[in-house]
């Protein structure tokens, strides 16, 4: 019989070992997907893999890997502050959009004002838009002990409304002959957040998500706060003995998170996205919960994880284009890889162990 | 007493790295109250799950009435008459007396006929008990009727009871016993596991002592004095902790009629709590547990609010102070729950350190944690209380129970408090730990702290506590001085025996 059995201490082996493994088993069960479907796999995992880093194309796929790493990272780095003490904000996709309409908004406002500070307040408006939106769930957990899962996932659907009536209302590009979606950002110069260094996809957010993995990291390893932090994810009774105020944390960890969602919001509406639409949000604030896991709710891990997810993003772009893969087909190949992470997380903290049948 | 009805001969079980038994051998013979004497971990538990069923041994035999005896699990073993009271009971609280017996039977009889069989079984042994009550309600000693009950409506020919002591109050402990010594008055033998050894002395027959393992010694427990057989259990001498006259000094602590609700929706409100510690005294504080020492501690370590002044600390109201606050102006606590309450079971020792620590020990500079100086505490911590770990970085979960209490009690005494409030410090600890551990309290009220204890020991309250009061229902009794209180006045502070004075054989 097999059995599992508690480890006295989690094994450090495993916990660096688990991303890998699971993103083989991923290879390995993602490809016999991809066979079945009638592509060889091989070939499958090898586009979604490697040609977007040195396939023939690379020099324009580099680049996107930073566009869509930078929000993702971005934004599970606010995730997991609060995932590891087990504050569950579920809805950053919303404060993403409401971000990037506050930002948005403070630059259709100066239109065609051309000023230094233009931009600065952007990133003011966007990260607080957004920390205003984590602050709903919030508000209502401390003061009536509401669900913030629910509230900030439900939240998403009300931000997604919003940003529909503004694309086709209030910020409808006046001269856009009746098409839905606002003036292009990347036209005015003041409002848009332009790559530093051309050609690389370097743009401001992607310095922001590199500051937020080194300001998570000290915060998490070095600060009171971050140790609170860990303290209430792994024993909350013990950390009001240790002096934490619940409602503190509750505040904080939502409040960043959602500051966080913000801003990449606001750098993807006045960058690579250029203008608020009715499509504009894609995702990230969704996927970004699966980076914060794959990454391990450690900064460093997230940095790496962001990274990987763009890069099956990007494959997965690619392997439509040029093999054929219907799009679901992805999707499923990316499901999987936070399956088995989740899965094969469990011989972090349990061993499997062969006994003879005895009764417990 | 000469025939003998199970004969344990050379039992022996290993588990990865450790030997719970070491061909243990002995006879439980017909009618005997037998005692299982030993520490946590010297493998009490491991051989009565062996003769439960619960547990196969990897060698060695049993024999009941000279047939060989294996049983495969628990239903096989209480078929050929074995019966075993856990000392965690397994109850349902929304459900009736009744409905709990029916639950553990094979093949309940109508509930009517059943109530009438409960009934019938506690007026012949003494314990009385109505089959209709909800579980819920009923006091820690009644619940343990409850699974004694169970057990014998099966007619057991040996009873193991897994310390069944450590819930009771004094007047319930005669109950019980009298209860036992009727059983075997009618031939149940019964298998006696507890480390308490003068109520060993007082029951029990024979006693087997278990160490590391293995049976280092049969006894007469009424012929051999409580310290020789604390010394067979531990295996070297022990050291009765030193208490030395202390002059009381000023009001270190007051509390006055302080009632709070608990926050726990099963807890137990504290109702009109008058508390007063001086500085130099140790106030040990008794009670069946779940009658407020949760509550109790938590007004005490800041983590349940209470109006401003209904908690002075020297003369200052601090009621509405958190722990970290508290932890300033020097009042400490250990509260009982050693994993998730006071230590954060996957944290670190030196983060387990920094857990209380932080503010005296000044292992923070403007919010940034000091990692150097909380392993430094760590160690300092390990040192002086003869942790036994590899070294700070190892999890507290990988900590054995003594250890770790060790760790706990030992973080707040160093830290040099003016008044510390421990629940329970004792509580699943060795004997020898046990020892060192109340010899820091009294060491930490000699230096003119104030110590606030919460346990259920009353032994260990005679031992240490220089004044003594009881929680019942959330009431605090009167303080009384320990010299000179007798254990039946201390019952009676307790709240006297639940009801179960009636019951008499």
């Amino acid at each position: 019989m097999i059995r599992l059995e508690k480890r006295p201490q989690s094994s450090h082996t495993w916990s660096m070992a688990t991303p890998l493994v699971a993103v083989l088993a991923t290879m390995i069960f993602g490809g016999a997907l991809f066979g079945i479907l009638g592509t060889n796999p091989l070939t499958a995992i090898r586009t979604i893999f490697f040609e977007p880093l040195f396939g023939e194309f690379a020099f324009y796929y580099r680049p996107q890997l930073l566009v869509k790493g930078a929000p993702l990272v971005l934004i599970a780095i606010g995730l997991s502050l609060g995932f590891r003490a087990g504050i569950w904000n579920i809805g950053a996709e919303g404060q993403y959009i409401i971000g990037a309409l506050v930002g948005a908004g403070i630059a259709l406002a100066f239109y065609p004002l051309d000023a230094w500070f233009v931009f600065p307040l952007m990133i003011i408006g966007g990260a607080a838009g957004g920390m205003a939106w984590a602050m709903i769930p919030a508000l209502l957990k401390v003061r009536f002990g509401t669900n913030e899962i629910l509230v900030s996932l439900m939240l998403v659907y009300v931000a997604e409304q919003f940003l529909a009536s503004m694309a086709l209302g209030l910020m409808k590009n006046p001269e856009g002959f009746g098409f839905p979606g606002s003036r292009n950002l990347q036209e005015y110069e003041s409002a848009h957040n332009a790559e530093l260094i051309t050609g690389t996809g370097m743009h401001l957010g992607v310095v922001f998500a590199l500051i937020a993995v080194i300001f998570a990291y000290v915060l998490l390893n070095r600060h009171m706060l971050g140790f609170q932090i860990r303290l209430t994810g792994d024993a909350p009774r013990a950390a009001r003995f240790a002096g934490v105020k619940p409602a503190r944390l509750i505040l904080f960890c939502l409040g960043a998170s959602g500051a966080l969602a913000g801003l990449a919001g606001l750098f993807e509406v006045s960058g690579p996205a250029g203008q608020v639409n009715i499509d504009f949000n894609v995702g990230y604030g969704f996927t970004a919960i699966i980076v914060a896991f794959l990454g391990r709710l450690h900064p460093v891990g997230i940095l790496l994880a962001g990274g990987l997810m763009a890069l099956t993003y990007i494959g997965g772009e690619i392997a439509q284009g040029q093999l054929g893969l219907p799009s679901a087909a992805i999707q499923v190949f990316q499901g999987m890889l936070l399956f088995f992470l989740l899965a094969l997380d469990l011989l972090t903290n349990y061993r499997f162990r062969l006994t003879r049948g005895e009764v417990a | 007493m000469s025939d003998i009805l199970l004969s344990i001969q050379g039992l022996t079980k290993a588990y990865p790295g450790v030997v719970a038994n070491d061909t243990v051998s002995f006879d439980i013979g017909v009618g005997e109250v037998h005692a299982l004497l030993g520490e946590n971990g010297a493998g009490k538990s491991t051989l009565v799950k062996m003769i439960y069923g619960l547990v196969k041994p990897d060698s060695g035999q049993m024999l009941l009435r000279g047939q060989p005896f294996a049983p495969p699990e628990p239903r096989a073993a209480r078929a050929d008459g074995i019966a075993m009271v856990f000392q965690h009971f397994s109850l349902f609280d929304a459900l009736s007396v009744a409905e709990n017996i029916a639950l553990g039977m094979e093949d309940p009889p109508p509930m009517r006929d059943l109530s009438r069989r409960i009934r019938e079984v506690s007026e012949t042994y003494g314990l009385p008990l109505d089959p209709y009550r909800t579980v819920g309600d009923l006091s820690a000693g009644e619940r343990q009727r409850v699974e004694i009950i169970r057990c014998l409506l099966q007619y057991p020919r040996l009873l193991i009871m897994d310390e069944p002591t450590s819930v009771l109050t004094p007047q319930e402990v005669d109950i019980l016993f009298q209860t036992l010594q009727k059983l075997q008055s009618e031939g149940t033998s019964i298998l006696y596991i507890s480390h308490k050894l003068e109520e060993i002395r007082k029951l029990c027959d024979t006693a087997t002592i278990l160490r590391l393992g293995q049976n280092v010694g049969t006894c007469v427990p009424a012929e051999t004095t409580a310290r020789d057989m604390a010394e067979m259990m531990v295996g070297t001498s022990l050291q009765t902790p030193e208490r030395s006259g202390r002059a009381l000094g000023d009001v270190a602590l007051d509390i006055s009629g302080l009632s709070v609700p608990s926050p726990s929706a099963f807890g137990t409100s504290l109702k009109k709590v008058h508390l007063t510690v001086r500085k130099g005294e140790i106030l040990g504080i008794g009670g069946v547990a779940g009658n407020g020492q949760d509550e109790l501690l938590g007004v005490l370590s800041g983590e349940i609010s209470t109006p401003s002044d209904a908690v002075m600390l020297a003369g200052a109201p601090v009621g509405r102070l958190g722990p970290t606050a508290r932890r300033k102006l020097g009042l400490l606590a250990a509260p009982e729950e050693r994993l998730g309450h006071a230590a954060a079971p996957d944290m670190s020792l030196t983060e387990n350190a920094l857990l209380t620590g932080a503010v005296r020990e000044k292992l923070e500079n403007r919010g940034f944690l000091r990692w150097g100086a909380a392993q430094g505490f760590a160690e300092r911590i390990i040192e002086a209380f003869d942790v036994r770990t590899p070294g700070p970085a190892n999890a507290a979960r990988s900590l054995s129970g003594g250890n770790l209490q060790k760790f706990v009690i030992g973080r707040e005494v160093l830290q040099d408090p003016e008044v510390l409030v421990v629940n329970q410090p004792t509580w699943g600890v060795d004997a020898a730990a046990a020892a060192a551990i109340r010899q820091a309290l009294l060491d930490l009220a000699a230096k003119g702290a104030a110590v606030i204890c919460i346990s259920q020991d009353l032994d260990e309250l005679m031992e240490i506590s220089d004044s003594f009061a009881a929680l019942n229902e959330g009431r605090l009794s009167a303080h009384k001085d320990t010299a000179g209180l007798t254990v039946d006045e201390i019952g009676l502070m307790m709240g006297g025996a639940h009801g179960m004075e009636v019951a008499h054989v």
